[in-house]
């Protein structure tokens, strides 16, 4: 009896959960004007129209940019930053982990709209890189907490052995720590793409003329709704879904 | 120099880049929004000065209080019914999906995860539209006669809230039960528990610090979010955010803008005292 | 308060593989029985059957003369002290020893007595507010042993209790444990790896390999009457000297054995021939490799004259130190023939 209802609440939640997922994929090629039921037909139009939009996939290439950027920038100071307070004691260090993490508490939108107000006090312009700045800020902490965690004795050790040995610090940093932390640092890296990469608050409020896809598809959508919306959606999807797929091969492999 | 000071000095080498970065595009920004709220407007020019007038409209203007509660109504009602739908569903993953499985069943259970945040909100509109695929359902089966009118609702934010959030605590409260001591359980039984009491004076405590935290995470991210209930909820009843994108776009009013930013820090901060007290209770 | 069990006939499959291989085992009430046996030897599937978290593919569990086939683990009058103790961290000491009670629906104040009772037994009395996290070890495993008792079962399970606490602690938790036993008169089923820890507290060991009960019996008769070659070897250290009628590398020896069989001689069991008393079985002379002071013996490595491949180890009174190369005249005390 509970086994009965245990499966059925399983299929019920999956429900919910791909609900949505499945109407925007199967409606992307709708081969009439709306993305609503009935199904009038299979086409393959809106993808060609929105691979042929030239706004779009500026967009896209200027998410991928911040994205990655933005993302390197943010792991290399998040992972210095948990080197630093992991191994030596100093002052304040407990303020300055607060501090770091402090950003992850706060809605983006009030970071973004604080990075607004004094961009415009000092006279920086919206731009793309105003937007990487503020996507700095919501993965420093992400990258430093990942680091950080990932940080044991283990590693403690083989830096003092390296040290021992002859190495400069930044030997250590390089060719000891970075390494045994690859699988660390690179989760972290992985998620702060995809959460700059996603992104919409920060990059509506700090970008003008160029921007990030997530603000493209909103003014898609002020339009009304489209087939064209389902088409880049069911892109988008399906190129996220195919790296997570890769990360998982990836990190199974690597830990078997 | 000493080897313990010239490690020291390394150490701040290493954390002054994180936190100039943080103390010039987040502290600083802060500050400035913070004094900025304290600012009034004046035939569309701001006036800076110690003004505490746009505090005191948010808490007497009532379009302006009437969005400060629906916003933390709508994020208690998500988070609670989130936390009520994430909870079984992370269970039966960790305990009936046999171990193999596991893996795949909590993938797909967050796959749609992985679709862009505003995509998603859209989806939503086409089930829950008034020609979407639920009414269109619901009148193919005969189930109503008239198209029930859920976009543009509470109830849509609330759902496009939940759909996402029941996938963040799955995954959370499953890594919860799955580190837990399978022994934990097996003793609870052997001392004569039934399986409700089992889960009522075991599993639940020891899990719930957990489920706490996700459930303040649901909380921050919901409060602050602009996307769902302005693309689900539509323009006929505001939430904060819609209130501070409203302020800054068609009013140019920042400083409003600044202070309602700073009321809802202040609520997010309130439910971090809130839910940190209970842990510590449940603790001690 | 103490019943009897019998497993018979109980094989436990997982897939292909077998866990137990066709068990037969009687258990008096108030024994204390030790299941001895190395890794994935079966012991812990054993308990596990007995307290009802796994049913056997094939066989029947009695306890107390009742069938216990489809009884879950709540309906059982069996209890169990976990490896990990499995202490409730949210609760205090007196709130686990008392959580037993409490779902039998005993009001507060008589749990609660209950609860200081078990404690005072395993001597933690008036401690019953703190917290598991506040324990040492030794006290957690104290408080696992209280909670499974205070609801007064037939039979206690222990799966590896002691497995956690360092040897000086293990040592001295065994000795407090065999006179609680003795106290509650409860069966106690005990599994462990450890062979010394079986011999201090056991009424009967159990000695277990690959699914099947290889020996069982008091301690001393395991020791030093084992009844297989692995049991031989798993109870202490042995030296196995191959023999076929009676002779072997070292010659011919005096067994009036007539087929192929292990000569099995405990280290202690050798000495030199004249300290040896009438009746010792004559192993020949030996030349010294190496000896090495012990504390409460010597102990020492020969190789015998007549099969300098072999190497016989024995031990020496505390004021014997030979040099190596010195020869030895060796005989044995005391020794079993068993079958390869």
């Amino acid at each position: 009896m509970m086994r009965a209802l245990s499966w059925l609440y399983l299929a019920a939640a999956y429900l919910f959960i791909f609900l949505p997922v499945a109407v925007l994929v199967v409606f992307s090629f709708q081969d009439g004007r709306l993305p609503v039921p009935p199904l009038q037909g299979m086409s393959l139009k809106w993808y060609e129209k929105v691979l042929s939009d030239g706004d779009l996939m500026a967009a896209l290439v200027n998410s991928l940019i911040v994205a990655l950027i933005s993302s390197a920038v943010a792991l290399v100071l998040g992972f210095l930053a948990a080197h630093a307070l992991a191994r030596v004691k100093l002052p304040g260090s407990v303020l300055m982990r607060v501090l770091i993490i402090a950003p992850m508490t706060v809605s983006t939108l009030i970071i973004g709209l604080g990075l607004l107000t004094f961009f415009n006090q000092i006279g920086i312009r919206p731009s793309l890189l105003a937007t990487g700045i503020g996507h700095v800020v919501i993965n420093l902490p992400l990258c430093f907490a990942i680091t950080y965690a990932a940080m044991g004795d283990h590693q403690k050790n083989a830096e003092r052995a390296a040290r021992d040995l002859g190495a400069s610090e930044a030997q250590v940093l390089w060719l000891v720590s970075a390494p045994m932390l690859a699988p660390a640092l690179a989760a972290a890296f992985f998620l702060s793409v995809t959460f700059s990469w996603d992104e919409f608050i920060i990059a509506f409020l700090l970008t003008r003329f160029d921007v990030t896809l997530p603000v493209e598809i909103w003014s898609m959508l002020r339009s009304g709704l489209s087939p064209a919306t389902n088409a880049i959606g069911s892109l988008v999807f399906l190129v996220s879904i195919g790296v997570v797929v890769l990360a998982e091969i990836f990190i199974l492999r690597r830990r078997a | 120099m000493s080897p313990a000071a010239r490690e020291r000095r390394q150490g701040w080498g290493l954390v002054a880049p994180a936190l100039i970065w943080l103390l010039a595009f987040f502290l600083i920004p802060f500050a400035v929004m913070l004094a900025l709220s304290f600012a009034h407007m004046e035939e569309r020019t701001v006036v800076h000065g110690f003004d505490p007038g746009n505090y005191v409209r948010i808490f007497t203007d009532w379009t302006m209080f009437k969005a400060l509660v629906n916003s933390i109504e709508i994020t208690l009602v998500v988070s609670v019914v989130s936390v009520i739908l994430a909870y079984p569903l992370a269970a039966i993953i960790a305990f009936r999906v046999p171990k193999r499985w596991q893996r795949l069943a909590l993938l797909l259970a967050v796959l749609p995860f992985w679709t862009s945040y505003v995509v998603r909100s859209y989806a939503w509109l086409l089930v829950l539209g008034q020609n979407g695929v639920l009414n269109k359902a619901l009148l193919g089966l005969g189930l109503i006669s008239a198209p029930l009118e859920i976009a543009a609702t509470r109830t849509a934010t609330v759902i496009g809230f939940v759909h996402f959030f029941v996938m963040l605590l799955t995954l959370t409260i499953y890594a919860n039960l799955i580190q837990l001591s399978p022994n934990y359980a097996r003793a609870a039984q052997d001392l004569g528990a039934g399986r409700f009491q089992t889960f009522r004076h075991v599993i639940l405590p020891l899990t719930l610090p957990g489920v706490v935290t996700g459930a303040f995470l649901t909380f921050v991210l919901c409060i602050g979010d602009y996307i769902t209930p302005q693309i689900l909820g539509g323009n006929n009843e505001l939430t904060l955010p819609q209130l501070i994108m409203l302020q800054m776009g068609r009013g140019g009013n920042f400083p409003l803008a600044s202070a309602l930013s700073v009321v809802l820090m202040l609520v997010v901060t309130l439910a971090y005292l809130l839910s940190a007290r209970w842990l510590r209770l449940d603790r001690v | 308060m103490t019943a009897p069990v019998s497993i018979r006939g109980v094989r436990q499959r997982y897939g292909t593989a077998t866990a137990l291989d066709h068990v037969d085992l009687e258990i008096a009430a108030g024994e204390f029985v030790v299941l001895l046996g190395p890794s994935g030897c079966g012991k812990t599937t054993l308990l596990n059957i007995i307290g009802g978290f796994a049913e056997p593919t094939e066989g029947q569990v009695l306890i107390g003369g009742r069938d216990m086939a489809g009884v879950s683990p709540k309906e059982r009058p069996t209890t169990t002290v976990f490896q990990d103790y499995a202490l409730f961290p949210h609760m205090s000491l007196a709130e686990n020893v008392a959580f037993g009670l409490r779902m039998r629906g005993v009001e507060k104040s008589g749990r609660l007595k209950k609860a200081e009772e078990m404690l005072a037994l395993v001597g933690l009395a008036g401690r019953g507010n703190r917290r598991p996290h506040e324990l040492s070890g030794g006290q957690r495993q104290r408080v696992a042993l209280a909670r499974a008792l205070a609801v007064e079962p037939d039979v206690l399970l222990l799966d590896e209790p002691l497995g956690a606490l360092d040897l000086k602690l293990r040592r001295a938790m065994q000795d407090e444990l065999k006179a609680i036993q003795r106290r509650v008169g409860t069966t106690f089923v005990h599994v462990t790896h450890d062979q010394e820890e079986a011999m201090a507290i056991a009424d009967r060991i159990v000695v277990m390999n690959a699914g099947r009960i290889e020996d069982l019996g008091p301690p001393r008769e395991v020791y030093l009457r084992p009844k297989s070659l692995f049991s031989a070897g798993f109870m202490g250290e042995i030296n196995r000297i191959p023999v076929n009628g009676d002779s072997s590398p070292l010659g011919l020896v005096a067994l009036g054995n007539d087929r192929e069989r292990v000569l099995c001689i405990r280290p202690e069991s050798i000495r030199p021939a004249e300290l040896a008393t009438v009746g010792a079985l004559q192993l020949g002379r030996a030349t010294i490799t190496d000896a090495a002071f012990f504390g409460t013996h010597v102990r020492a490595h020969a190789t015998p004259l007549a099969a300098p491949e072999m190497q016989i180890v024995f031990h020496l009174p505390q004021s014997v130190l030979p040099a190596p190369g010195e020869i030895v005249d060796l005989a044995a005390m005391t020794w079993v023939l068993l079958d390869p």
